[in-house]
């Protein structure tokens, strides 16, 4: 399809998709509110699984937390039926928010503008004055309330992650995710979490610089300096990289060193070799193979908006919200077992500090998509060059390539039709 | 033992904001006892008692090599905070430490002049006192909102 761009002095062309291949991204895709748009309607309210949230933050009945599907905010509830229960958090009357805090426990919901109620699975029970106040005004006998209320999401839950849709044509969440990828969220996600922290990082960029970055394997040890100083995680390290069939979601990993160190990075005089670097508390790098396979890290992401990271024993989720064009929430929910040890939730605590808005290694994340942003800002009609292992989308061996960038955009243009 | 003077615990606050607005960073470890507790959170995860941080450090050699990793490892703009303190609260005071309560407002000030309220909250402390110091057994920066824009390169 053809998007046109906010006119500028001399209206641009219609812009298309450069033909034939996923070795060229156009900026303009980062900039324009009509994709912004369409992403709401094709991807986000398509038929997709969102992430909304952790099943043990809705562990009781009537625990709810608000989220959003993209732009939509949503309530995510469990009934007293044991069941979760997701629907738009959108007043059917005038369109106020039902629930405003972000969390809390419900017997019902009260829209605070006419006090319209819902139960927990969304549906209307009560108009206030419905029939009127001393048989006068009151709503038409002809009003059904069963024909009234916010959307419902479709829930499915996996390891513990709350995922919620709202087509009927969406694929079953395993299916979805496909059935490597699914192994690796049960590998981390094996048994009950307890959730130690919440934070937000506002991102100065749009929402897929910030999902392409987590995906970008190629950059992970270039920007972060901090890992390939202390040799944690190295291009040359056993590690690889596995992309879900349609392209959507991926998982990166590597283990633990057995062998010296190749020369590669210093024979190349790449920033991230610095010999002479040493930690005065070495506590932090302490790793317990707490999965029992040697892996040190696995970054996983579920398309668009979910990553599941294991950097060491530091567990973290991030959801991935867009808020604009240019402006992208990340929040991140970090998380432990529920049996934790107390030394476990202490190597937790400062392992921590590896990620999240001050992390030795994800501070970067933070602004790098921002400097795109920046950069691109008069470019609209340029592209990005994303040939780093060619051009195909499968997984790889290697972390020196491109592939599973390459694959969001496989999937996101399936869904948008670009 | 009587306790900690006022002018004492305030010198302290003074020198500590000014040690990391000046950019003299390789001085703010200096600031905190060798057992210390440091940690940035939210008042929404204070409250709920949650335990994770934005920044967690449980000794000094933490805290050193965070600036070793800011000087050295991590890429980020360059940047500046001014903290501006609000009076501290004397919640408790004697045998030595004094557990005090003070309001902070942080503005960052990026290299191109753009200057943004980046935090406001509380520092939660515990001060030791030994010899002629006055140290931070314990500093926990408790920030009014969950929300940090881009990143938290330097600390509060």
């Amino acid at each position: 399809m053809n998007i046109n761009v906010t006119p500028g002095g001399n209206a641009p062309p219609p812009m298309e998709w450069p033909q034939g291949e996923l070795t060229r991204i156009p900026f303009w895709v980062y900039q324009t509110p009509d994709i912004y748009a369409l992403e709401q309607k094709r991807i986000y309210e398509g038929p997709i699984w969102n992430y909304l949230c952790l099943e043990a933050e809705v562990a009781k009945p009537g625990d709810y937390r608000t989220t959003f599907v993209g732009s939509m905010p949503v309530v995510v509830v469990r009934d007293y039926d044991e069941e979760i229960y997701a629907f738009e958090n959108r007043c059917a009357h005038r369109g106020a928010l039902i629930a405003l805090d972000s969390g809390g426990t419900a017997r019902d919901f009260t829209c605070v503008y006419h006090a319209w109620n819902y139960d927990l699975k969304g549906n209307l029970k009560a108009v206030a004055f419905e029939d009127g106040v001393a048989g006068r005004g009151g709503m038409p006998k002809t009003f059904c309330r069963s024909d009234h209320g916010p959307r419902k999401l479709r829930i499915a839950i996996f390891a513990g992650l709350v995922f919620g849709s709202l087509s009927d044509d969406v694929p079953p969440i395993e299916e979805y995710l496909g059935e490597e990828i699914a192994a690796k969220i049960k590998r981390v996600l094996h048994k009950p979490v307890a959730v130690t922290g919440r934070f937000t990082q506002s991102l100065p960029n749009n929402w897929k610089l910030y999902f392409e970055n987590v995906k970008d394997t190629y950059h992970a040890s270039l920007l972060h300096t901090f890992f390939t100083t202390f040799r944690i995680n190295r291009l040359s390290q056993k590690g690889g990289m596995i992309v879900s069939p349609d392209g959507g979601n991926h998982a990166s990993f590597s283990y633990t060193e057995t062998k010296p160190a190749d020369h590669d990075y210093a024979a190349r005089g790449l920033r991230s070799d610095n010999e002479d670097f040493a930690l005065q508390d070495q506590s932090l790098l302490t790793t317990i193979d707490e999965f029992g396979d040697g892996c040190n890290m696995q970054i996983l992401t579920v398309f668009p908006g979910l990553v599941v990271q294991q950097i060491q024993n530091a567990l973290a989720i991030r959801q991935v919200l867009p808020k604009g064009q240019f402006r992208t929430a990340l929040n991140w929910t970090t998380i432990g077992f529920a049996d934790d040890t107390p030394q476990m939730k202490t190597l937790r605590l400062k392992q921590n500090n590896l990620a999240g808005p001050a992390g030795y290694v994800s501070m970067e994340d933070g602004a790098v998509g921002g400097f795109v942003q920046r950069g691109v800002a008069a470019a609209g009609d340029e592209r990005a060059v994303v040939e780093m292992g060619g051009t195909g989308t499968m997984t790889e061996g290697t972390r020196a390539t491109e592939a599973s960038v390459r694959g969001f955009w496989k999937c996101y243009r399936g869904h948008m039709g670009l | 033992m009587a306790g900690i003077t006022l002018d004492r615990i305030l010198a302290v606050q003074a020198a500590y904001i000014r040690c990391i607005d000046t950019g003299a960073l390789e001085g703010w470890p200096g600031f905190f006892t060798d057992d210390c507790l440091y940690k940035v959170t939210t008042a929404e995860n204070h409250k709920q008692g949650f335990e994770a941080g934005i920044i967690y450090a449980d000794s000094k050699g933490m805290l050193t090599d965070r600036i070793l990793a800011l000087r050295q490892a991590n890429i980020y703009e360059k940047q500046t905070y001014r903290h501006i303190l609000g009076l501290p609260t004397v919640l408790s005071n004697g045998g030595g430490e004094a557990k005090t309560e003070t309001p902070f407002l942080v503005v960052r000030i990026m290299h191109d002049g753009q200057s943004d309220v980046f935090a406001t909250g509380v520092y939660l402390d515990t001060l030791r006192a030994s010899d002629d110091e006055l140290k931070f057994a314990s500093r926990l920066v408790v920030c009014d909102s969950s929300r940090i824009d881009t990143l938290m390169a330097i600390p509060l």
